[in-house]
């Protein structure tokens, strides 16, 4: 029941072949029978999950509509919101806080009846491309444990792989929704800045970040896309206009006339040979389907990721700083006659890690003024440009397509040391994020050298998220066709049973 | 041995420069939807906003903007199409984000002025004060540091937070340099403060109170030698919580300062703070380095861009300006300007121009509410305002007396009625059965009856000794009980008695 996708699963609660809470249970067995190995939650909510299934599958036998993922359990990344639920994102500096409101999202997946089993691990703040950045120890990659889920939202993206959650919330500030999907053998979608609501997602780079859905396939992605987002009040950046009909571009999944650009720049040199091989293979797969492959070309991509890595900091500086001990979270060096700042010091000290206080000290530099205008200010120009190439891009092409991440999944601690090695596994999906555009990752197969699974990355133009769905989808269908089983049954089998 | 202040002007010309900070009287704070009503239990006007959970954000106060560009079009500012909120970054517990919502280099208001006026021994002089710009910000919260002997954050037991005020709107007007004032500096920025909280409180956007903190001042002064070119060093004067403070804050530090720099010492870039008690300043924080606030625009925040017709129908409705107004009702009424300052002071002037609006004569109006009205206003110890008589009731009485139907004594009584909650003045004149008696056979039966009483004191009337006729028109009056018209009574008693 677990390996089924969540339509499936809905499919079945509509009929009544499965009850909400038996899923629910299924799936915290899984997780009570893997997540020693995967570490992909931080918090697992047994009580309040069955609770809500109970009440889910009450309504249903009272006979209420209820929404098409009504039932189906979802894993939440740790950096959302949920009310009475610790949320620490990563982090010591908020272990123990209990948010008293609910995020939009997480008041969304209530409102559509999502079961929320609990809280994934994460990079400290989101800033990491492999989860060994958690306060709390590493995700586990279920295709090759020694290896890096990916990251910010490894956790999330494991619990998939791990068929510990057939749905999961991520946020991409950089990457962080598609690369753990590319290098986990699942589906990831970076919405268009702005279609998914902010509010209760704990801000690592306000202007960058972006909540979306994780799932095993194109269209669970969708439903869950449908389910979230949408204007909300609450968050001043957010889009007032109609969710992009999702759902249905994943349905038909046509891709006939429509017009693929390869971006040039996101290819060749610094990519794997398998990652290549499996990219050029899907590229036919598209032309075979019926789509027309075109090459697009982005010269200034080349600065993205040197201006994301001032952009990103100096946000994050200015976002943190309000983890000062004074309100909610941890406090350190509180004895008689501490000095308030003297606390906030002490707590900063000891509950941010290493990258974190990396990217505040970053930032707070790149701000500083008399570097402000040749840091900040060039950054923000290169911003302008990459999403001038972008506008440039899409005139000639309806999506653009590159392979999500230049490696498959590396193994833990390999990088750990070496931040700019880490920094470049996001080369590829930074652009997206600068441009505020969608971006999907979906799984295209096993590189030959290492066995390990490769991402396949669509963009699409600004609130134009149904592009990327109908061509995730078509690409999905072709190569299913062409393995005849989902790429995840070739992942080993965790906990004894499939 | 300290310099006088003629001394000083003598020698050196002060350069002003004033920051104001207003409180917007609007029902929620700047960026969430908490209350903001002064003086609630700490800390119980607070959300996952303003007090800065994490993943809380802010979204704009719709009301804040249309205040600000309220403010900017009555400080004959341009309007900026587009402007947006920055992140002033610094840390203290009285700030929940550690960064403040500001604007920074694209405010929404910039370059207006303020014409203001201030009296002399060589007449009127009026004075341009420039503004630079108006920008929206969101107020902190309010630290309280209990024990140790200063007040202060250094050597206090322990620090409590009320973070209530933290969000509320706030507006800053800053000034660009005054020069030229010369020795009416003072007077320049006391003027300055007063009209704009006139101009303010005409627009009805905040409720201005100094002494509560709704309007606060900042006073920048500087010294060159005359003249010079070459600005001086600035000290920026917080806490000035009255408007005699800014005079006396500004004419304090001139003198300060003009003492240092005759000594060949110099003046510290610095805050200082008013202490009343003694008009001298303190020293305070030390802005010899600049505070690196690292603004950045805040991208939680999309930019604002206020509809251009919107901003016509904002100007059109803008008062016209309460100095302008004031001269123009002072010529309308014919008042002498002692008369009109008296007006503003007991805080009447509007009352007596609505009862004005609606009939009645301007002296009578004013004598009313400046007089009796006052005077019962005080008895009560209350404010005018506060007491249970409107301008329409005011003007019904004005028109009573007018009418002959009520003498200046029964109105009287009829003010104390209206006050006192019996009603409107028609219902209290007819509940207290007061009407001038004027029924001559009424009054004649009183007169006779009075002179046959009083016959000694006839006979000298009749005799012509006029002034006793005093006694009898009073004794006349009382038997009527006070509602008979004493011009008609004298008029009659003296017929009776063949004057």
């Amino acid at each position: 029941m677990i390996r089924s996708s969540a339509a499936e699963m809905a499919a079945k609660l509509v009929t009544g072949e499965v009850t909400s809470v038996a899923l629910t249970q299924a799936h915290l067995d899984r997780i009570a029978s893997v997540d020693a190995d995967v570490h992909a939650f931080l918090h697992v909510d047994t009580e309040g999950a069955l609770a809500q299934a109970a009440a889910i599958d009450a309504k249903r036998a009272k006979g209420e509509k209820l929404s098409p993922l009504a039932g189906v359990p979802l894993a939440l990344k740790d950096v959302m919101a949920q009310k009475g639920i610790p949320t620490t994102c990563g982090s010591k500096i908020l272990e123990g806080w209990r948010p008293p409101y609910d995020s939009t999202v997480v008041a969304n997946l209530k409102k559509n009846d999502i079961v929320i089993l609990g809280k994934t691990n994460m990079d400290e703040f989101a800033m990491g491309s492999s989860t060994e950045n958690s306060a709390y120890g590493p995700t586990h990659n279920p295709w090759d444990l020694t290896r890096i889920p990916g990251g910010s939202g490894g956790g999330s993206s494991a619990a998939l792989a791990a068929f510990e959650a057939p749905l999961a919330i991520g946020t991409d500030t950089g990457g962080s929704i598609r690369q753990p999907a590319a290098v986990t053998g699942t589906v990831g979608v970076k919405p268009t800045y702005g279609g998914v609501s902010r509010y209760g997602l704990v801000a690592f780079s306000s202007s960058l970040d972006q909540a979306g859905p994780c799932a095993r396939t194109v269209l669970d992605a969708a439903l869950l896309h449908e389910a979230i987002a949408g204007h909300d009040p609450k968050d001043s950046t957010s889009i007032k206009a109609p969710v992009p009909q999702v759902v249905a571009a994943a349905k038909s999944g046509d891709v006939k006339g429509m017009k693929i650009g390869v971006v040039k720049e996101l290819n060749g040199d610094g990519y794997q040979a398998g990652v290549r091989a499996r990219f050029e293979e899907s590229l036919e797969l598209l032309a075979k389907a019926g789509a027309e492959i075109v090459e697009v070309s982005a010269p200034n991509f080349e600065y993205a990721l040197a201006a994301y890595y001032l952009i990103a900091p100096s946000e994050c500086s200015s976002n943190l700083a309000r983890f000062d001990a004074m309100r909610y979270g941890l406090r350190v060096g509180d004895v008689d006659g501490a000095a308030a700042e003297s606390v906030m010091n002490l707590t900063r000290e000891v509950g941010f890690g290493k990258e974190v206080k990396r990217r505040i000290i970053l930032g707070t530099y790149a701000l500083s003024s008399g570097y402000y205008d040749a840091y900040y200010g060039s950054a923000q120009k290169v911003r302008t440009l990459i999403t001038q190439d972008f506008t440039n891009a899409f005139t000639k092409a309806d999506v653009l397509v590159s392979p999500t991440c230049p490696t498959t999944a590396f193994k833990i601690g390999e990088k750990a040391n070496d931040p700019l090695a880490m920094y470049l596994n996001d080369i590829a999906t930074i652009p997206v994020n600068m441009a505020g555009i969608g971006g999907m990752s979906l799984p295209s197969g096993l590189a030959d050298e290492d066995g390990l699974p490769v991402g396949f990355q669509i963009m699409s133009p600004v609130m134009k998220d149904e592009r990327m769905y109908s061509v995730g989808a078509a690409l999905e269908a072709a190569l299913l066709s062409k393995w005849g089983a989902p790429l995840l049954d070739k992942a080993p089998i965790m906990g004894g049973s499939k | 041995m300290s310099l006088t202040y003629d001394d000083v002007v003598a020698k050196y010309e002060p350069v002003l420069g004033l920051e104001v900070h207003v409180e917007l009287n609007t029902n929620s704070k700047m960026f969430c939807g908490c209350s903001t009503i002064f003086g609630a239990e700490p800390n119980t006007q607070t959300c996952p906003v303003c007090l800065a959970l994490p993943g809380a954000l802010p979204t704009v106060n719709e009301k804040a903007i249309e205040s600000t560009i309220k403010i900017g079009l009555a400080l004959n500012c341009s309007i900026a199409p587009f402007s947006r909120f920055a992140r002033k970054n610094y840390f203290y517990p009285d700030m929940p984000k550690n960064f403040q919502i500001s604007q920074y280099d694209e405010p929404i208001c910039v370059n207006g002025y303020v014409d203001v006026e201030i009296q002399t021994d060589e007449g009127t002089k009026q004075f341009r004060v420039e503004v630079e710009r108006v920008h929206m910000e969101e107020d902190t919260g309010k630290s309280l540091h209990v024990g140790g002997a200063t007040g202060r954050i250094h050597g206090a037991d322990y620090s409590l937070l009320d973070y209530n005020r933290a969000g509320i709107p706030l507006v800053e007007i800053v000034t660009k340099i005054v020069p030229g004032t010369g020795k009416y500096a003072p007077e320049v920025a006391k003027a300055y403060v007063s009209e704009l909280r006139d101009i303010l409180r005409g627009l009805g956007v905040s409720d201005v109170k100094m002494e509560q903190g709704s309007l606060r001042c900042d006073a920048n002064v500087s010294l060159r030698l005359i003249g010079s070119d070459v600005l001086g060093t600035r000290s920026e004067t917080k806490n000035v919580n009255s408007l005699r403070s800014v005079e006396r804050a500004v004419r304090g530090e001139m003198i300060r300062h003009a003492e240092l720099l005759n000594k060949g010492e110099r003046v510290v870039q610095e805050t200082r703070h008013f202490q009343e008690d003694t008009g001298l300043t303190r020293s305070g924080r030390s802005k010899e380095q600049a505070e690196d606030y690292r603004y950045f625009p805040e991208p939680d925040l999309v930019p604002v861009a206020p509809d251009a017709a919107w901003i016509e129908e904002l100007r059109a409705a803008i008062p016209e300006r309460p100095s302008l107004h004031r001269k123009r009702l002072q010529e309308a009424w014919n008042v002498p300007a002692k008369e009109m300052e008296a007006m503003i002071n007991a805080d009447v002037l509007g009352i007596v121009e609505a009862t004005v609006a609606l009939g009645a004569d301007p002296t009578k109006a004013r004598s009313w509410w400046l007089g009796e009205i006052s005077r019962l206003a005080n008895e009560r110890d209350t404010a005018i305002a506060d007491l249970a008589i409107t301008p329409t009731d005011v003007a019904a009485i004005v028109a009573l007396v007018e009418k002959g139907e009520l003498t200046d004594k029964l109105a009287r009584q009829v003010v104390e009625g209206v006050i006192a909650g019996e009603g409107t003045p028609a219902e209290v004149v007819s509940k207290r059965g007061i009407k001038v008696v004027n029924d001559d056979g009424a009054l004649m039966a009183a007169i006779e009856k009075v002179c046959a009483e009083q016959a000694e004191t006839a006979e000298k009337v009749r005799s012509g000794h006029l002034p006793a006729a005093g006694a009898l028109i009073g004794a006349v009056m009382k038997e009527t009980k006070g509602q008979a018209d004493a011009a008609r009574v004298r008029e009659l008693l003296l017929g009776h008695l063949g004057q």
